[in-house]
């Protein structure tokens, strides 16, 4: 299985995961300042920032879309609940 | 001297509303339904609700409380900002008729978008089809959410500075997030230096007098208002004071409790002393916090807790010790909020953490814990849940657990409890240099 190492800036540290894994997946179990609300890509609590790799995550979706522009997302900012990791990047809280 | 408004100051004679006189004792909104005048063209067009006792489950409202609604006439049409509960509708719907037409209303402004602000939206909308709805970009989603409208309603969004045009006089929003909910606003009428501030500075206290130096004492009230809305959002409380400070304020009119024409100042100044930590520390401001709560049955989660107290107590973090069975919900709540870690001690009996640390861990909604560092321990018999239990349910509080939860089989051994001491010193290292990482980990291993 194709494999892509995300990092978490905010506590140095890189995790290789299976492609398609989401984000929320992981940064919970690493204890990453990425913080969670609905989980399911309402609320807007767990906007990330995209340092490195932003093309290296699934497109958003039109409700993910959605609900960047109402939390006023800045151009690399993203919902850990809902990108999925297919290569390298790294994150850290928006 | 406090300007009189004398009912020839108020647009068309025919819709006049009652003036507001200057230190009228026996005013009494409770005995008409007419609009109140308090500033030129400017009136109050809410309802009292005194019999209410609980509002939304989580406060107590020991006189009732006010859904306040204003009324903003210019030369070029009129503003009604905020609407009501939607079963006052009636009454809001007749002080409005008291002064204004229905075909001159311009523009609805919704501070936020709250049912007990925006109940009477729809049968607003629906008899002034003209009128133009202004709020924030959050808002959009819950208008459609609350509305639940079979079509769509038209708004526009507005946020800092801008500003709409009621011809001789304007209004302008300022974007004041989180207060109390994501889409909140303030709007603010220039000239007349008069800030509708929705919720902020508002207090659930009913009273026909209506303004600050005519009612009663109600500086519990607003206090108690404060501590329960406002409080879990203080950091957005000091951005909007930061665009509220500057403002000239003549009077502030909210949507609960009374209009504040007295000396409005004293309680933009009173929002930043309670946003503020009284207290300061004793201990370099650099230093981190963290406190380890625990209970114990038998004296084996304790010797953890003590041991976890040792370890944590490295340079640059300031570590506590608490038992729960000593002390009370609220002062460690206050302890919470100041603290930027919390370890949370509990035995696992069947299967479940002890009632004391859910007591606690459901009393937090009043406090802001989003990013703090978080850490379960505990002793247990046979299968130990209460550690997991405690974590699941910190993250749940938006905290951050970055080291696995550490649970020993009944009694420690020495081994363990160097263990524990190890533990504390892992939490404490992770909160005073987060970017510690431990270079590439496979996602299996974390599973």
């Amino acid at each position: 299985m194709a494999k892509a190492k995300i990092t978490f800036e905010d506590i140095n540290q890189t995790v290789n995961v299976p492609a398609g894994t989401r984000v929320i997946e992981v940064s919970e179990k690493v204890g990453a300042g990425l913080i969670y609300g609905c989980r399911e890509g309402d609320c807007g609590t767990c906007m990330m920032e995209v340092t490195e790799g932003w093309n290296n995550l699934t497109e958003p979706s039109v409700l993910e879309e959605k609900v960047l522009k109402e939390n006023m997302a800045g151009r690399h900012n993203r919902l850990a609940c809902q990108a999925q990791i297919l290569g390298d990047c790294k994150v850290k809280p928006a | 001297m406090r300007p009189v408004f004398h009912s020839t100051l108020v647009h068309g004679t025919r819709k006049r509303g009652v003036v507001e006189k200057m230190r009228n004792k026996s005013m009494d909104v409770s005995s008409h339904r007419q609009a109140v005048a308090f500033a030129d063209n400017v009136y109050w067009i809410g309802v009292l609700d005194p019999t209410l006792r609980t509002f939304d489950i989580i406060l107590r409202t020991a006189n009732g409380t006010t859904y306040n609604a204003y009324l903003v006439k210019g030369s070029e049409g009129v503003a009604i900002i905020d609407t009501v509960k939607e079963s006052f509708s009636d009454e809001f719907f007749a002080r409005l008729e008291s002064v204004a037409d229905y075909k001159d209303i311009k523009v609805i402004v919704l501070n936020h978008l709250e049912p007990d602000h925006s109940g009477a939206l729809p049968e607003l909308m629906r008899r002034a089809p003209q009128a133009k709805l202004y709020i924030s970009q959050r808002a959009t989603s819950m208008l459609k959410a609350l509305l639940k409208p079979s079509s769509e309603i038209a708004y526009t969004t507005v946020t800092t500075d801008d500003t709409v045009s009621l011809g001789d006089r304007t209004l302008r929003f300022l974007h004041t997030p989180f207060l109390h909910w994501p889409d909140t606003q303030c709007t603010y009428l220039e000239g007349q230096g008069i800030l509708f501030s929705g919720d902020v500075f508002g207090c659930h206290y009913c009273d026909k007098r209506l303004f600050n130096d005519q009612v009663g004492d109600f500086r519990f009230s607003f206090d108690y208002y404060y501590a329960h809305i406002m409080r879990p959002f203080k950091s957005h409380v000091l951005d909007a004071l930061k665009l509220i400070e500057p403002l000239k304020l003549n009077q502030i009119a909210p949507t609960h409790g009374p209009i504040l024409r007295e000396r409005p100042r004293r309680y933009v100044t009173h929002y930043r002393e309670l946003s503020t930590s009284s207290l300061s520390t004793d201990i370099n401001e650099q230093n981190q916090s963290l406190i380890v709560f625990y209970m114990s049955a038998y004296g084996n989660t304790a010797k953890m807790a003590e041991e976890i107290f040792e370890g944590a107590s490295i340079d640059g973090v300031r570590v506590s010790l608490y038992d729960l069975e000593g002390g009370e919900v609220d002062p460690f709540v206050d302890l919470i909020e100041a603290a930027d870690a919390l370890v949370f001690g509990s035995p696992t009996i069947n299967g479940d953490a002890v009632k004391p640390i859910w007591n606690l861990l459901s009393s937090l909604a009043v406090v802001n814990l989003k990013g703090k560092v978080g850490a379960a321990f505990g002793s247990y018999g046979w299968s130990g849940e209460a550690v997991r239990m405690i974590e699941d349910r910190m993250r749940g509080l938006k905290m951050r657990i970055p080291i696995q939860g550490l649970r020993i089989k009944l009694i420690p051994t020495t081994e363990e409890l160097s263990d524990c001491h190890q533990f504390g010193e892992n939490i404490a290292h992770a909160l005073i240099n987060p970017n510690q990482g431990s270079g590439v980990i496979e996602f299996s291993d974390i599973h």
